[in-house]
């Protein structure tokens, strides 16, 4: 294949390789030692090498174990290079000793699971725990991962940095907690998966590649986790929602550009294959009798696209789908929603004495999609100025220029 | 911790824009100030006029030399900016993010020297 076509076609299967084989690498190599750095610097160097030489020589029968005889090396060459320093030398006699009983053995044991335990580890600052799993577990530099979080890359990458020593430091293990210990210590490997979904989700027209690509490696991520915990409701119901929010992507503008709110969404254009998977996804999890809040969130979109399908209205199970979320989870943002679906049931007013109880929560001042929702019931009431003034709060909050510009016309739409 | 979020935008694109498009971005940039009021941030902000009023000044030499336009002859210029007071670097980014401009301009966030806390420090 020397056609520029079979070399784009290589280099493409190498980054696919690449990227599929990346955080099993990293883990492998990591799990013992628990050097996170020092696996990601002999792997860059293995990784580089396959981008370089794919493309010209062919993709090898077995990447992973051509990725690793790669790194072997490399870490060989660190190991001599740091011989004096004992505790880097230790830590890399070790990395170089599993390498060689892998290299005997052509199956390299999947340990992306256990690292992310011990990315998302109580002891790991909450924050930093979606971009440690997108650096670890799918190699994503810093740089893009600052962009679509809006952090600054200098702080972003200090944070990563310190993380990962934490992770050593306080010897935290790589690996998957016993089964009472479970649930508690998936959530939060859970809430990091969607945390880095969240981010890719607020920007729909993929404009911004960096977010864009963030909703793929967050469904990627939600993948790997029900692969290797297939029996967990939970994990199976988080993949089910984030699956079910990206089929509706397609329509989320129209061919202007425009933003399309859900009820306003043509259902011709979502992902049905997509919705089908999720659909699938939320029956098995249902199986397992264990209800949870991403399952809810799941059943919530489910329930969405049956009544757009369909043209049914389903209000009252999804008031009651939202009661019992927000009896789990508690949060403000929950409350909204809530009180936009009162609101369909039985009227304006309704939805605005549900607004009303989590007025007071002072996360709210700043949250764009609160001021949104009481504008829209404020308006539907008839109280037009204090539905202008929202508006006016919800349009200097919003960061995306397209939402923004939908809230503005909804705004200059009521009366004087 | 205060920050100045400078506006730079591309001079000549505000008079090519439609009068409808001109009044949405001049709606937007209200409502950005009320919000960053709203949640007691807001220090100060003010519109610039364009650099065809601008005058660059200098002394060299003990002579001074007024020249005529920005110190910077650039397509991007500093329209307008905005001082606001937030916790850290963090919050001053999402408050530049949301600000009109960062969707057809760039916002460029400067920590303000706290001189304040010098002065009191030394004194």
């Amino acid at each position: 294949m020397h056609s520029r076509e079979g070399d784009a076609q290589a280099r493409s299967t190498a980054e696919a390789v690449a990227r599929r084989s990346y955080g099993k690498l990293v883990a492998f190599l990591a799990a013992r030692t628990r050097d996170v750095p020092a696996a990601e610097d002999a792997l860059s160097e293995a990784f580089a090498s396959a981008l370089a030489d794919w493309p010209v020589n062919g993709c090898p029968a077995n990447p992973e174990g051509w990725l690793l005889t790669v790194a072997r090396r490399k870490v060989i060459d660190m190991y001599r290079g740091r011989r004096r320093a004992e505790i880097a030398g230790e830590r890399l006699q070790i990395m170089a000793e599993g390498l060689d009983a892998a290299a005997a053995n052509a199956d390299i044991p999947d340990q992306r699971l256990a690292m992310m335990f011990a990315c998302a580890h109580p002891a790991i600052d909450a924050t930093i725990r979606a971009p440690l799993l997108l650096q670890v577990v799918l190699g994503l530099d810093a740089k893009t991962i600052a962009s679509a979080f809006l952090t600054s890359p200098v702080a972003m990458s200090k944070r990563l940095v310190r993380a990962k020593d934490k992770i050593r430091q306080a010897a935290i293990s790589f690996s998957v907690p016993e089964r009472e210990e479970l649930p508690a210590r998936l959530d939060t490997v859970l809430g990091a998966v969607y945390a880095a979904f969240a981010e890719g989700w607020t920007n729909p027209g993929g404009t911004d590649v960096a977010r864009r690509d963030l909703a793929e490696e967050a469904i990627f991520l939600g993948r790997v986790v029900t692969e290797l915990l297939p029996s967990e409701p939970e994990a199976l119901g988080l993949l089910a929602l984030i699956l079910h929010a990206e089929a509706r992507r397609p329509a989320r503008r129209n061919q202007q550009g425009d933003y399309v709110p859900l009820a306003e969404q043509n259902p011709s254009l979502w992902d049905v294959q997509m919705i089908d998977e999720a659909e699938d996804l939320l029956r098995r999890a249902s199986a397992l009798g264990c209800i949870g809040r991403y399952q809810l969130e799941a059943a919530l979109q489910s329930a969405h696209v049956f009544r757009r399908r369909t043209g049914r209205a389903n209000w009252a199970e999804v008031v009651q789908l939202y009661d019992t979320l927000f009896a789990i989870v508690g949060s403000p943002v929950i409350a909204i929603n809530r009180a936009l679906a009162i609101a369909e049931l039985h009227g304006a007013n309704a939805g605005l004495d549900a607004i009303q109880e989590v007025a007071a929560d002072a996360r709210l001042a700043e949250y764009q999609p609160y001021w949104a929702a009481r504008a829209e019931l404020l308006a539907k009431t008839g109280a037009h100025n204090e539905a202008r003034q929202a508006y006016e709060l919800a349009i200097g909050l919003e960061s995306d220029p397209v939402v923004r510009r939908f809230l503005q016309q909804r705004q200059s739409a009521l009366k004087q | 911790m205060q920050y100045l979020l400078m506006l730079h935008v591309e001079e000549a694109g505000w008079s090519k824009l439609p009068k409808a498009q001109q009044e949405e971005g001049v709606a937007a940039y209200a409502a950005y100030t009320e919000a960053l009021k709203k949640a007691g941030v807001h220090k100060g902000s003010n519109r610039l006029q364009p650099t065809s009023a601008a005058t660059t000044v200098r002394v060299a030499n003990g002579k001074s030399q007024v020249q005529d336009g920005p110190y910077i002859e650039s397509k991007e210029q500093i329209a307008g900016y905005y001082l606001i007071d937030v916790p850290d670097l963090d919050a001053a980014i999402s408050w530049a993010a949301r600000c009109p401009t960062a969707s057809h301009g760039a916002v460029e966030v400067r920590p303000v020297w706290a001189m304040q806390a010098s002065a009191s420090s030394a004194a």
